[in-house]
């Protein structure tokens, strides 16, 4: 049977020159960083060679990026450490309604440890309007959180224009840019944030590795107490064989992003029109234009997420959904929801999220493959039975 | 994702009894959208006995399965017999359901308890059939 996978939004499949480049580091090249000898040094240059990668993706200088276990982590840290920094001066941060819940409830362990917290909402695209975001600003706001682009519906924020906002009030402004850095351009100097998430697995680097980068002179306060590791900022003993893959996967990802970007969007856009064309009543969800370059987020009217994904699965396609079944809570995307998009609706949610690896060939089996278990799943719904009877019976 | 047990997958991939009836003599539906499941049960009943038994249900893996299990339960049974299916024999029959979709199953022996109590109103109010 074919295997497809087109859920690299869910994590990205390692890079050969990645894993090449780490595999010293799974070896004889096992010292800690913080030692002072040849095995500790050894190491320590290979974390500081992937700190100036990490910078040179995204335009910082490499002393302002804080290694970290994963993306997830670094939004914890942003969120908790810039607003516990900053408690004396106010004690209210903006969240938008479809961050990702590292971000989402950081801020609501930040409310319970006496903050208040503000929900920035999102259009129909889910895009969050730079005024929305100065509308909810007050004068003990201490930290916005806005994410780059969501990766759930593939919508990239006006982040330039929040910053804006944001730097006229001085106030410190984090991005989740986990969906988007080593993907689509991050300069964050053009962005105008203080700080930004980033993780090795959305383009091709390892797991259980991320980045937080932190503008000069920004105060925060640590997650994790310990050593001096990552300037007294994160300690506890480095993962250089990740780290090692971080700055590799970093590299690459600078050296081929035109063409990466070029390649998924062709893609994306192939699947955006074809997949609405093959299958009737599906809606395209997150914004047409300003959209990752290999998102392509449908709602499947009539049926259920989940068993689209285990058909899918069944005929070797991996890809993911937003629907209540497929997440533990048994809630449907607060994504789609924040959207204004009906809970029904919303469980019909389906992602494809393409990588580097994917090509036409796949597209065109996910669209020989899908159709048939939409039929078969609708025949099987009351929803699409009634909708059936109404149309024929109504007007 | 869940890991369903064997017996889950296979009533997925392979539901019995899906559809409708027509002309049913008891319809049970229960669940929203809302909450991701929605079940219907048609039956058709005979000297007491549940002659036939047919579904249509939208919702996940494991409501899937969990409507195909109790459509084949309850088949051939007496009313009841039929009413003694309860979410736990249902998801014994399916060895097993992930501790957050048993959910699910109470919907399936609660979709078909519902199409036998309209059966018994209906004959109460003797039309038998509508």
């Amino acid at each position: 049977m074919r295997k497809v996978y087109i859920d690299n939004a869910a994590t990205t499949p390692l890079l050969a020159e990645v894993r090449e480049a780490m595999t010293p580091y799974l070896g004889d090249v096992f010292g800690n960083p913080s030692s002072l000898h040849d095995w500790g040094n050894t190491a320590r240059e290979a974390v500081e060679a992937s700190r100036a990668q990490v910078a040179q993706l995204i335009g910082a200088s490499a002393d302002e990026i804080i290694f970290t276990g994963s993306g997830t982590e670094s939004n914890n840290f942003a969120i908790k450490g810039l607003g516990l920094v900053q408690q004396a001066k106010g004690k209210h941060v903006v969240v938008s309604a479809i961050e990702h819940f590292s971000v989402l409830h950081s801020a609501r362990t930040l409310e319970k440890w006496g903050f208040e917290l503000s929900l920035v909402p999102v259009d129909k695209n889910g895009v969050v309007d730079p005024e929305d975001v100065r509308r909810s600003l007050r004068k003990d706001t201490v930290l916005v959180s806005i994410m780059h682009a969501n990766g759930e519906v593939g919508t990239i924020e006006p982040i330039k224009e929040i910053g804006k906002v944001t730097k006229e009030r001085g106030i410190v402004f984090h991005t989740d840019a986990v969906a988007t850095a080593g993907t689509i351009p991050v300069d964050v100097q053009e962005l105008g944030v203080d700080a930004l998430s980033l993780a090795g697995n959305q383009f091709y680097g390892p797991q259980g590795v991320g980045a937080l980068w932190l503008r000069k002179g920004v105060r925060i306060v640590p997650l994790l107490d310990g050593g001096v590791q990552e300037g007294g900022r994160r300690a506890g003993t480095e993962n250089v064989p990740a780290i090692v893959g971080l700055g590799k996967a970093a590299e690459l990802a600078k050296a081929n992003m035109t063409a990466r970007m070029e390649h998924l969007t062709r893609l994306r856009d192939r699947l955006l029109t074809e997949l609405p064309a093959k299958i009737d009543h599906v809606v395209v969800t997150g914004h047409r234009q300003n959209r990752l370059p290999g998102n392509a987020s449908f709602c499947v009217e009539f049926i259920e997420g989940e068993s689209m994904l285990m058909l899918l699965d069944s005929q070797g396609v991996a890809v993911t959904s937003g629907s209540a079944c497929t997440s533990r809570a048994l809630k449907a995307s607060h994504v789609l929801i924040a959207m204004g998009i009906p809970h029904e609706l919303a469980q019909g949610s389906l992602l494809f999220s393409f990588g580097i690896h994917n090509t036409p060939e796949d597209i065109d089996y996910a669209l020989e493959v899908l159709p048939p278990i939409v039929d078969r799943l609708r025949q099987m719904s009351p929803l699409y039975a009634k909708f059936i009877k109404a149309s024929k019976g109504g007007s | 994702m869940p890991v369903y047990s064997e017996k889950v997958m296979e009533h997925f991939m392979n539901p019995r009894n899906v559809g409708e009836i027509e002309n049913p003599d008891g319809v049970g539906e229960v669940g929203n959208p809302i909450c991701g499941d929605m079940m219907t049960f048609y039956i058709k009943v005979k000297d007491n006995r549940l002659e036939d038994v047919k579904f249509k249900t939208f919702g996940c893996g494991a409501a899937i399965a969990v409507s195909s299990m109790v459509s084949e339960m309850a088949k051939g049974k007496t009313l009841e017999e039929a009413m003694k299916i309860t979410p736990r024999s249902v998801a014994d029959e399916l060895e097993g359901l992930p501790k957050q979709k048993f959910h699910c199953s109470n919907l399936g022996a609660q979709a078909l308890n519902k199409a036998i109590q309209d059966y018994l109103s209906r004959k109460k109010r003797g039309g038998g059939k509508e």
